[in-house]
C-alpha cells in the first residue's frame, strides 16, 4: 500500500442541480493531521462523508486505505473513527454504555471493550461521569465522549467534522489539548473547521475550500507566506470614513482589504505603516498590529471572511 | 495503530450487535414493559372476556359463537392484536429515535453497520419483545381457561407471525416518515383503531355490512384471527382462504422488510 491513506481525484458531488463538491483532488498521508478550512456550505462535510463511506459520490475517484468506499464501505468504516458535526450519542444510555455499545457495533469482543473503557474515560476526562446518563452531560462533555467513542475501535483514521463548533472557549481548549495528544500518538486526523485558529493549531497541512472547490493547499505557514504578508495592521476610522480613506491607505502598503468596520493593511512592518498613516495627518480611532493568519489567507482567496 | 495493513474483520451478522443495543435500550423501560405486558391482557380478559363473555353465554349458551365459548373465540384474536401492537411499538419508536430524536442510526452507520443491518437489528428486537408479550398473554389466557382446546398453542406462532408482518410494514413506514406527529395521528386513529374494531376480533366479521368488511380484509389482524381460529378450534375456512391469509401476511413481511432495508440505507447515505 502507498504512503497515502486517502487519495481523491476529480471528486464531484451533486444534489440535483446544486454542486456541493466540484472536482477536487487531494491526498492524505499516514500520521498526518489534515484540515479542511472553509465557511459553512463549502463542501467540507460532504467530502468527509464520502471519505467516511456514508455518502455516494456523483463522479471521480476515491480511495481510502486502498479501497473504494462505494464498494467496500463497511470494510473501510471498520478502520475509521468518526466524530460527526451533530452529536448522535444514545441519550437513554450512560456514558460507559455508550462506549460499550459502540464498540460492539464494530463486532469487538466485550472483554476488549471493557478493558478499553477506563483509558477512554480518562482521555475524555469523564471518569466521574461514567454512570451518568448522556442526557445530563454538558455540550463539551458530550463532544469529548463522542471523540472517545470514535476511538473505541482504535481507528487508523479519525475524522472530525467541526469538532468544537458550539463550544465555549474553555471547552474548546480542553478539546484541542485532547486532539493534540492523538496527533502526537501518530493517528491520522481529518478535521473540518471554519475556525482558522483551530486549523492553525491542529493541522499539519490544510485545504482551503469555498463553494465546492479547493482554493489553496499547504501547511498553515506556507499558505500565510504565499497569500499574505508577514504582518497586518488593522485600523478603524469609523464605518463611514473607512471606504473614503482606502485610496490613501493603498499608497502606504502592499495590499489593502476594506471591510465594513475596518481596513486591513498588509505589510512586513505594521508599526512603520501606522507611523506613516499618522504622518499623513489621518488618525485612526483604533489600530491593531498583528501577525498574518489563515483568516487573511481566506479573505485574500475569496474576498470574504470565514464566518459571515 | 498498527492494524492498517491487516484487514479488519467486518462483523458477519452485524444486526446481532444492533439487537444487543436495542435490548439494552428496552431494559431501561423494563418496568413499563412488564406492566403493559401483564396489565393490558388482564384488563381485556376481565372486562371483555369474562364480562361480555358471560353476557353472551347467558344469551346464546356456552358455545354461543362459532360453536365455542366466547373466550375461546376471542383468544386467537387478542393474541394477534397484542402481537401487532407490541411489534409496532418496538419498530416505530426506535426508528424515529434513530433517525431523528437522537440520530443514533447515523452513529451506527459510521461503523461497519449498514442500513440493512440496523433495520434488521431493530426488527429482531421488536420480534423478541413480541414473543415475550405473546408468551405472557398465552399464560394468562390459559389461566382464564381460554386455551382449553387441544390445539390452542397454535395461536402463539400465528400471532407472532402477524406481529412480524405488521412490524415489517411499520418499520418501512416509519423509515419513510419525516413528520412523526402526522404519522402517529394517521396510524393511531385511522389504522390501528379501526383495524382492532373491524377485524372480527370481538364478533364474526360476517355480521358487519359488506362495505365495512373491506376494512377487515386489508387488516393483518383479520387474516391472523381467521388463521388462529382455524388452528385452535377448527373454525371453518376453505383451503383457498388459508392460502390467502398466509400469503397476505407473508407478503406484508417480505415487502415491509424490503422497503425498510431500502429506505434505511437510502436515508443513511444520501
Amino acid at each position: 500500500m502507498s504512503e497515502n491513506l486517502i487519495e481523491v481525484s476529480g471528486l464531484t458531488k451533486k444534489y440535483g442541480d446544486f454542486v456541493a463538491v466540484n472536482g477536487i483532488d487531494f491526498h492524505v498521508r499516514k500520521s498526518e493531521s489534515f484540515g479542511f478550512l472553509g465557511p459553512n456550505g463549502a463542501g467540507k462535510s460532504t467530502t468527509m462523508r464520502i471519505i467516511a463511506a456514508t455518502s455516494q459520490r456523483t463522479s471521480g475517484k476515491v480511495s481510502v486505505l486502498g479501497k473504494d468506499p462505494e464498494v467496500e464501505g463497511p470494510q473501510i468504516r471498520a478502520h475509521l473513527g468518526v466524530v460527526p458535526q451533530q452529536d448522535n450519542l444514545d441519550m437513554q444510555l450512560t456514558v460507559t454504555e455508550n462506549l460499550y455499545v459502540y464498540g460492539r457495533y464494530f463486532g469487538l469482543p466485550g472483554k476488549f471493550i471493557r478493558s478499553k473503557i477506563d483509558e477512554l474515560l480518562e482521555f475524555a476526562q469523564l471518569e466521574e461521569k461514567r454512570n451518568v446518563k448522556v442526557d445530563a452531560l454538558s455540550g463539551g462533555m458530550k463532544r469529548r465522549l463522542t471523540i472517545a467513542r470514535a476511538l473505541v475501535s482504535e481507528p487508523d483514521i479519525l475524522i472530525l467534522d467541526e469538532p468544537t463548533t458550539g463550544l465555549d472557549p474553555q471547552a474548546r481548549h480542553i478539546l484541542w489539548d485532547r486532539l493534540f495528544r492523538l496527533k502526537e500518538d501518530g493517528i491520522t486526523l481529518l478535521i473540518t473547521t471554519h475556525y482558522m485558529d483551530e486549523a492553525e493549531q491542529l493541522c499539519d497541512r490544510l485545504m482551503v475550500m469555498d463553494k465546492g472547490s479547493i482554493m489553496a493547499e499547504g501547511t498553515p505557514l506556507e499558505l500565510i507566506k504565499k497569500y499574505s504578508s508577514k504582518e497586518v495592521l488593522e485600523v478603524r476610522f469609523g464605518s463611514n470614513r473607512n471606504a473614503l480613506l482606502a485610496p490613501v491607505m493603498e499608497t502606504l502598503c502592499e495590499r489593502v482589504e476594506v471591510l465594513p468596520d475596518r481596513i486591513l493593511l498588509y505589510t512586513d512592518d505594521a508599526e512603520e505603516v501606522l507611523e506613516n498613516i499618522i504622518s499623513t495627518g489621518h488618525h485612526p480611532n483604533t489600530s491593531l498590529a498583528r501577525r498574518s493568519s489563515l483568516e487573511d489567507v481566506f479573505l485574500r482567496l475569496t474576498g470574504r471572511s470565514l464566518i459571515d | 495503530m498498527s492494524l492498517i495493513n491487516s484487514d479488519r474483520k467486518v462483523p458477519k451478522f452485524g444486526a446481532k450487535y444492533v439487537l444487543e443495543a436495542r435490548i439494552r435500550g428496552m431494559l431501561k423501560f423494563v418496568w413499563i414493559i412488564i406492566a403493559v405486558t401483564i396489565l393490558n391482557p388482564l384488563l381485556y380478559l376481565v372486562s371483555i372476556g369474562v364480562g361480555v363473555g358471560s353476557l353472551i353465554s347467558h344469551n346464546l349458551g356456552p358455545h354461543g359463537i362459532d360453536g365455542v365459548s366466547y373466550l375461546t373465540f376471542i383468544a386467537p384474536a387478542l393474541l394477534a392484536a397484542s402481537a401487532i401492537q407490541s411489534a409496532q411499538d418496538e419498530v416505530v419508536f426506535p426508528t424515529f429515535q434513530g433517525f431523528k430524536w437522537s440520530r443514533i442510526f447515523y452513529g451506527m452507520n459510521a461503523t461497519p453497520q449498514t442500513g440493512s443491518s440496523i433495520a434488521t437489528g431493530v426488527f429482531l428486537a421488536a420480534i423478541l419483545r413480541t414473543v415475550l408479550g405473546v408468551t405472557v398473554y398465552s399464560i394468562l389466557l390459559y389461566l382464564f381457561g381460554a386455551m382449553s382446546s387441544p390445539h390452542s398453542y397454535m395461536a402463539i406462532p400465528i400471532a407472532i407471525f402477524s406481529g412480524a408482518a405488521f412490524g415489517a410494514v411499520m418499520l418501512a413506514a416509519a423509515s419513510y416518515t419525516e413528520n412523526e406527529d402526522k404519522f402517529f395521528t394517521i396510524v393511531g386513529r385511522f389504522l390501528v383503531g379501526p383495524m382492532f374494531l373491524f377485524s372480527g376480533t370481538f364478533y364474526p366479521i360476517s355480521t358487519l355490512p359488506l362495505v365495512v368488511q373491506i376494512f377487515g380484509w386489508v387488516s393483518p389482524l383479520w387474516h391472523a384471527t381467521e388463521l388462529g381460529r382455524y388452528a385452535t378450534y377448527g373454525h371453518k375456512i376453505s383451503t383457498t382462504m388459508i392460502i390467502v391469509h398466509v400469503t397476505y401476511l407473508l407478503a406484508m413481511l417480505v415487502f415491509g422488510l424490503f422497503f425498510a432495508f431500502r429506505q434505511y440505507s437510502k436515508r443513511l447515505t444520501n
